[in-house]
């Protein structure tokens, strides 16, 4: 059983088509090279592998892999 | 093979159910959609194992989200989407009440920003997608005492090369059908003077027949088409040609 944080790199990987030896603060658009539409996919992605529902606005402020992380563990499992 | 899921609101008759029998030939699984419970269940009979009628109100939020969800569920999340579903309330702009204006583009165009947004979180997880809106000749053309329905049929080609290109790196397209003068119960309401002096100006001098709508459609919904966005096809027999 992967912890939260390798769950969420796995899927930044996958989404982003990057190695999954990512840096927990690395931006998506800034360092991992997603566009906006990339970051609507990856939330959609995470809101899969966690089974929750991520609003609008909360979505909006997710823009790093620490910030996934932190959001992953504060509202699900 | 499981079949595809073609989504079709409108579909109780007129150019709607000529679009839904049509992609029911191109072997889709076709959900049409009504207003009522009646129109749902006559579409549920025409299209027989083939698909399902459901009741869907395109002006409330609620009413798409229930639907968009039923479909995904029960028979899988549709790749194709056409926005066909619309209405006129017409006047003259003097005389244009503010809710024979809002109602219009509320059942027309917001319809369509709201079908569209509900079908893509699908599409974009299935990498491929086909949006076909429906919109008129008027939209492009303006006519007199439809200064709401024009408006709402012009802002869906708008709309749509708007998300052709946003969306159009994940292989999904969205696509317009401008139909001309079609026979269909929406035109027989016009009267004789208005019906002679529209034949007039169609070069192939003949109403359309709503097949023929669906003809359009089924080509953009088909392979063939996969090259093509933010397009609008106009079938009018002549009668604009921009």
């Amino acid at each position: 059983m992967s912890n939260i944080e390798e769950r969420v790199k796995k899927i930044v990987a996958e989404q982003l088509g990057v190695k999954e030896d990512i840096a927990t603060d690395a931006s998506f658009v800034d360092d991992l090279g997603a566009d906006s539409l990339d970051t609507v996919e990856l939330v959609m992605a995470l809101e899969e592998e966690f089974e929750c529902e991520i609003p609008d606005d909360e979505a909006e402020k997710i823009t790093t892999v620490q910030q996934a992380i932190d959001y992953v563990e504060k509202n699900a499992q | 093979m499981t079949k595809q899921v073609a989504l079709v609101t409108g579909a109780s008759r007129g150019i709607g159910r000529a679009i839904a029998e049509r992609l029911v030939e191109d072997g889709f699984f076709v959900v049409g959609t009504a207003t009522s419970d009646n129109g749902a269940d006559s579409i549920s009979a025409y299209l027989g194992e083939n698909g399902k009628g459901l009741k869907l109100d395109v002006a409330n939020p609620e009413s798409i989200a229930e639907v968009v969800k039923t479909v995904s569920d029960e028979y899988g999340a549709p790749t194709v989407l056409v926005n066909n579903a619309g209405i006129t309330r017409d006047n003259l702009l003097m005389r244009m009440k503010d809710d024979e204006w809002d109602e219009i583009i509320n059942t027309n165009l917001t319809s369509v920003f709201r079908m569209s947004k509900a079908v893509l979180r699908g599409m974009m997880k299935a990498k491929t997608g086909r949006i076909i809106n429906i919109s008129s000749v008027v939209g492009a053309t303006g006519n007199a005492g439809q200064a709401n329905y024009a408006a709402a049929k012009a802002g869906m080609i708008g709309f749509a090369k708007s998300m052709a290109k946003e969306v159009g790196s994940r292989n999904i397209t969205i696509n317009t059908v401008a139909p001309g003068f079609i026979d269909t119960d929406m035109t027989k309401e016009l009267g004789d003077d208005i019906k002679n002096s529209l034949l007039a100006s169609i070069p192939l001098a003949r109403l359309g027949e709503a097949r023929e709508i669906a003809h359009a459609v089924s080509f953009l919904a088909s392979e063939g088409a996969a090259y093509i966005t933010g397009e609008t096809i106009h079938v009018n027999g002549g009668m604009f040609m921009p």
